[in-house]
């Protein structure tokens, strides 16, 4: 069984065309696969969660009701994107599975306004935001085996309450870079293979074919990747234990409660007047 | 590069008698089935050893899809019926005489004795570089060997390529639109009839096909209502050479005129778009006004609107204008410009 689909070109080299298509189902049973199984452990296995507080009457008293997390242009960056995502992944493989309709324009408009989202969170997360606040850092790693440890019932101490974001939610930052980032390079290049309205002069001659196979397929593994990372993404997104932070990507706050349970302020300041250390995020509402 | 061997790949011939068996045969075995009605389309491939089914699905032995039926409103034409038949049928000739024109131009007089009219509107594309194998979008590849910049395209498409821009090939298409004809599909899920501008696909929609068919589809009869019953038809073919040729371009259309003007027209053009395009547009453009040279002038410069030409093929753009000028205002009145 290949990944590969190959294609004999007119010079009679055995090249890559894209990928398998069986891949599409693969990806869907992977990220079924992953909910039900973390669904399963989280209900019957996974100890409540503890962390270390020690915060100081001080902090406490500084902390508002409604904590700002996201502001309204990262918002409105976050939805354009999960637009654009959703548009990409229906266009690219509802007519794989069998549901016909016109999908290559919309697929590169779609492309096209990701490609324009992502460049300005770049952007926007480098210049404006924290940018290290995304990333893991040395707490994350050793909070990371310390909730290891204490879920296996090992002696461990309580890991630290999260920076602005959980150390899942980095992991899934990088994972969904890299893969958003080979389907953009990838797919700005397809689109020199397609009538694009002018804004691409097309060149089927930029490449040759091993190179173009390759490009295709990687686009193809990506995007099957990406299946998988929205269902899970989406799944988060609805589980109740993390809904007051899917609401604070609509609403652009969480409450207080739950930003002293999860979060801790000394690793992301809700102060307007303080201005973060490096790594330590403030809210992006700043 | 494809290679004549004249050695078929190794199939399952299957050959029902009955049109039900037949769809319960295509049904069962899916896409592992090829559909054959006269063969003229299918040994190119086998022999070409291109496409390799597992099981060959043989339509000659089914004599209700033979025939063509007269009634009270129109005729059916059974898919498996010989373009010859169709040609020198009687009816068809007085009442639908576009069709008959259409089908005497096919290819030679030996091919269309073993052609048939389902075979003619569901055959595949003639794009050279498809049917020598290499792997091109409708191949199921990434590129069109065509529109590239050197690519061979002087036969492709000047309207609807979207990444593949061959263009269908059949002479038939375009008059049973004219006539408003309907196709009688035969799927799993029962008896369809669809438009016969319905039944054909273009690229955009899926790039492997130039019909609707899907495995366990059948074509089983084309109907030509009576609307256009001995109305004022035009067909002309173009072609490299007069026989034994595909169109570079053709035209139908049929026309009900009275008091000099165009009361109810249908035209359609074939081999300038992946699939026989309906100029709506233009019957929309010259109802109610005269058949004549200067409606026919609008008519064939409308026709035209859009027209994205490919390196080697841009006369296509003059030859549509002046066919569908010839098609509204007659030949004697046409003249032709570049």
């Amino acid at each position: 069984m290949d990944f590969i689909t190959w294609a004999i070109s007119p010079w009679g080299r055995s090249v890559p065309i894209h990928i398998a298509w069986y891949l599409i189902w693969v990806a869907v049973i992977a990220g079924l696969l992953f909910m039900i199984v973390h669904a399963l452990y989280v209900a019957i296995f996974a100890a409540p969660k503890k962390f270390t507080k020690n915060d100081s009457p001080a902090v406490l008293a500084a902390v508002p009701e409604r904590v700002p997390r996201h502001s309204l242009v990262a918002r409105a960056f976050h939805w354009l994107m999960a637009i654009s995502m959703f548009a990409l992944l229906i266009t690219a493989f509802l007519p794989k599975v069998g549901v016909k309709f016109d999908w290559v324009t919309y697929h590169w408009i779609a492309g096209l306004v990701l490609t324009a989202s992502i460049i300005f969170h770049i952007i926007h997360a480098s210049f404006f935001l924290d940018f290290w606040s995304i990333w893991p850092d040395k707490i994350d790693l050793r909070d990371a085996k310390r909730r290891l440890l204490r879920s296996i019932g090992k002696e461990a101490p309580p890991p630290d309450r999260f920076a602005k974001y959980p150390l899942e939610n980095k992991l899934y930052h990088a994972v969904i870079l890299l893969s958003g980032l080979a389907v953009i390079v990838t797919g700005v290049f397809m689109m020199k293979r397609v009538n694009t309205a002018g804004i691409f002069t097309r060149n089927p001659y930029l490449f040759g074919d091993m190179t173009w196979g390759m490009m295709y397929v990687l686009h193809g593994l990506a995007g099957v990747g990406l299946i998988a990372l929205i269902m899970v993404h989406v799944y988060f997104g609805i589980r109740p234990e993390k809904l007051p932070i899917t609401k604070s990507m609509i609403f652009g706050y969480m409450s207080r409660d739950f930003y002293l349970e999860e979060h801790d302020p000394k690793r992301w300041a809700v102060e307007e007047s303080s201005p973060p250390q490096k790594g330590y995020a403030p809210s992006d509402a700043d | 590069m494809a290679v004549i061997r004249d050695v078929m790949p190794a199939f399952d011939l299957l050959q029902p008698s009955s049109a039900a068996d037949a769809q319960k045969l295509l049904q069962q075995h899916g896409e592992e089935a090829w559909v054959m009605a006269g063969g003229l389309d299918s040994f190119d491939w086998l022999k070409d050893r291109i496409k390799k089914p597992k099981v060959l699905v043989d339509l000659s032995g089914i004599d209700e899809l033979k025939g063509i039926r007269t009634n009270g409103d129109g005729v059916e034409i059974g898919a498996m019926t010989t373009l010859t038949e169709i040609a020198n049928h009687p009816v068809i000739k007085s009442q639908y005489g576009l069709l008959s024109q259409a089908v005497e131009l096919v290819a030679s007089p030996q091919i269309r004795n073993q052609g048939t009219l389902g075979g003619n509107v569901s055959q595949d594309a003639r794009c050279w570089y498809y049917r020598d194998g290499w792997p091109c979008y409708r191949a199921g590849g990434n590129i069109c060997y065509a529109d590239t910049p050197v690519g061979r395209n002087r036969e492709h498409a000047i309207f609807g390529a979207n990444r593949c821009v061959a263009v269908h090939p059949s002479d038939a298409a375009p008059a049973l639109i004219a006539l408003d004809a309907k196709f009688v599909i035969q799927t799993p899920k029962g008896e369809r009839t669809v438009d016969a501008e319905d039944y054909f696909l273009g690229p955009e929609i899926d790039i492997t096909r130039l019909n609707i068919l899907q495995s366990g589809d059948l074509l089983t009869a084309i109907r030509i209502p009576s609307t256009f019953s001995g109305a004022k038809f035009y067909f002309e073919k173009v072609r490299d050479r007069n026989v034994w040729d595909f169109a570079l371009m053709n035209v139908a259309s049929a026309m009900v005129v009275s008091g000099g003007n165009i009361d109810r027209i249908r035209i359609a053009v074939s081999a300038v778009a992946p699939k026989p395009m309906r100029l709506r547009a233009v019957e929309d453009a010259v109802r109610g006004k005269p058949a004549d040279a200067t409606t026919g002038t609008m008519a064939g410069n409308l026709a035209v609107q859009g027209a994205v030409p490919l390196q080697f093929n841009a006369y296509k753009i003059p030859l549509m204008r002046n066919l569908v000028k010839r098609a509204i205002g007659g030949v004697q009145e046409a003249t032709w410009t570049s």
